[in-house]
């Protein structure tokens, strides 16, 4: 009954190999329900997703992906305590503005949160910023007037705040190009994706 | 402007008489009634396309297409059904009716009660949304329906659709509850009080047995329809429509009619008026008023929406202050929590709770989009 799905998004496969097969996920933020559309064929996962804009949800309606329109800025009320396996946030949490209680709600409605978000420490950006301008690039694709991104960070950020808040961080990969960078990974990478659970 | 290739063109109402008696939730029992109803598009043989349309407070069975060439006016969701339109009358067979205690055909308040050869009036019961429901799944017996692909309504129409879910969980594949509630808040009730009211402190009413005594209570009737009125539009609608614009554009210093606001809903409470039943719309506000499916489960909604298999979809619209979207995500959360299936937007609208009826854009798609799925799912 399930649509063929495309192939996914590099860095959202390196997200989907993170979901166990036949468990709940949460996809905050989920656009036009790719991943959670690639999830429900192939890994039979019970999924809903969240997104803001109302086209998305239109067009995850018509992937058969359960998308609720809502504003992750207000938490989420809809969902009861650790009802999920996994709770994702995708390349959003540099675009909110109540990143840390995001962060909190995410791992009080899941047992797990995966985190995805531009490295701020990449070289290229290091190097833009040495030549005297704001970052842009294919994972930052905006000039600095019209960013959502209000909420930089890099690696070492990232971890700090999972430790003021009492969070573990199980996995940590980091990407560039759709490839994993092992080596310098926060000089190096341009996409850092994180594992995370309550300590 | 409707071109007639996506109108489901010419349509006539049908009438079935059930015979068995409907035992209903104020403990008395119908003895027998009759329904009246439409249906548009073709049942497959599979039987598996079948649609039902629930009404709100005022709708009725005529929900598409024209009596004639020359009719004026067409159903009431003639821009949601048709021929290519979001509900495909050329994929589904879709099902109207006009529900028990109405005043469009169906058995209700001024119909004949065979045991007195008069009008039922003030002993018509009050009848509910589960009563409602029951009503139609024999509707769907007599059709050969066994299991609806979808049972679709606004408001009161959403609270039936989400009580089918409940009650005949095996005969509703998807279940789309658009512009409702899980029940009436305090203050949709005391409004739908005042209406009442309007209508019984009319001398016109006669207790509800205005029949005999060749009166209609229609200064009740009216009142009741402008205060409804106001409550279906948001103040920004009503604000962009009619502003403080005035009739003969200056002050008369007195009480007629001024504002073109006032022209509006005294226009609109007139028409009501000249073809509503008051006790139809006593009854039906009742149904509102009683409407809390998760009253027999100890208040939980959560245990009563377990019993589903539905797929949801519910919808609501911003300028929406009479059915909240806040009272659609209620809903929701008691969806997820008993682990359904559902999908939920909240559309951009300025047309307040009367949007259900409108043809904003995204709620079109949705709608499009949803009910796509669902033909392909029971391969309509």
């Amino acid at each position: 009954m399930s649509q063929p799905v495309s192939a996914l998004r590099p860095d959202l496969q390196m997200i989907a190999d993170w979901v166990s097969p036949g468990s709940r996920v949460l996809d905050l933020g989920c656009g036009e329900g790719d991943l959670l559309a690639w999830l429900q064929a192939h890994k039979q996962v019970s999924a809903y997703g969240v997104d803001f804009d109302v086209n998305n949800v239109v067009r995850c309606v018509a992937a058969n992906v359960n998308a609720i329109q809502g504003d992750l800025e207000a938490g989420l009320a809809e969902f009861a305590d650790q009802r999920f396996d996994h709770v994702v946030l995708s390349q959003t949490i540099q675009a909110m503005h109540n990143t840390e209680q995001i962060l909190l709600e995410m791992l009080r409605v899941g047992r797990e949160a995966i985190v995805t978000f531009p490295n701020f420490g990449y070289w290229e950006n290091r190097w833009q910023i040495l030549k005297g301008r704001m970052p842009v690039s294919d994972d930052m694709p905006y000039q600095w007037y019209n960013t959502p991104n209000i909420h930089w960070c890099m690696l070492g950020d990232f971890d700090e705040l999972c430790a003021k808040n009492g969070l573990r961080v199980l996995e940590r990969v980091v990407m560039t190009g759709g490839r994993r960078v092992t080596f310098l990974p926060n000089l190096r990478g341009s996409l850092a994706f994180y594992r995370v659970t309550r300590g | 402007m409707s071109s007639n290739a996506s109108s489901v063109g010419i349509v006539s109402a049908q009438r079935a008489l059930f015979e068995t008696p409907l035992p209903l939730a104020g403990g008395t029992v119908l003895p027998s009634y009759e329904l009246v109803f439409e249906t548009y598009g073709q049942l497959n043989a599979a039987r598996s396309n079948a649609i039902l349309i629930c009404h709100a407070l005022s709708g009725h069975h005529h929900v598409a297409g024209r009596y004639s060439e020359d009719d004026k006016a067409a159903g009431w969701w003639d821009n949601m059904i048709g021929p290519g339109k979001p509900i495909d009358t050329n994929r589904f067979f879709v099902v109207g009716l006009n529900n028990l205690g109405g005043c469009h055909g169906s058995t209700g308040p001024s119909s004949i009660d065979p045991a007195s050869g008069q009008p039922w009036g003030s002993r018509f019961p009050v009848v509910t949304v589960p009563d409602w429901v029951t009503a139609q799944a024999r509707l769907a017996d007599r059709l050969g329906v066994e299991r609806w692909a979808a049972v679709i309504g606004g408001s009161l129409g959403g609270m039936q659709a989400l009580q089918w879910s409940i009650n005949y969980p095996e005969r509703v594949a998807n279940a789309l509850v658009i512009a409702s509630a899980p029940k009436l808040s305090a203050q949709n009730i005391a409004f739908n009080d005042v209406a009442r009211q309007a209508i019984i402190t009319d001398p016109d009413f006669c207790g509800g047995d205005f029949y005999a005594q060749g009166t209609i209570p229609r200064r009740g009737l009216r009142l009741a329809r402008m205060l409804g009125h106001i409550t279906y539009l948001s103040d920004d609608g009503m604000g962009e429509k009619f502003g403080r614009m005035l009739r003969s554009g200056e002050y008369k210093f007195g009480y007629d009619v001024e504002f073109e606001i006032e022209s509006y809903l005294r226009y609109q409470g007139d028409k009501f008026s000249d073809y509503f039943d008051a006790n139809t719309y006593l009854l039906m506000t009742k149904a509102l008023d009683y409407f809390d499916p998760a009253k027999d489960y100890g208040g939980d909604l959560v245990a009563a929406l377990q019993r589903a298999t539905a797929n949801f979809l519910v919808a609501s619209f911003t300028s929406d202050w009479r059915f909240s979207p806040e009272r659609s995500r209620e809903t929701v959360k008691a969806l997820i929590a008993a682990g359904k299936r559902v999908a939920y937007a909240e559309i951009e609208s300025v047309h307040g709770h009367d949007a259900f009826l409108m043809t904003d854009e995204p709620y079109m798609n949705l709608m499009r989009a949803y009910l796509q799925r669902v033909a392909v799912e029971v391969a309509a």
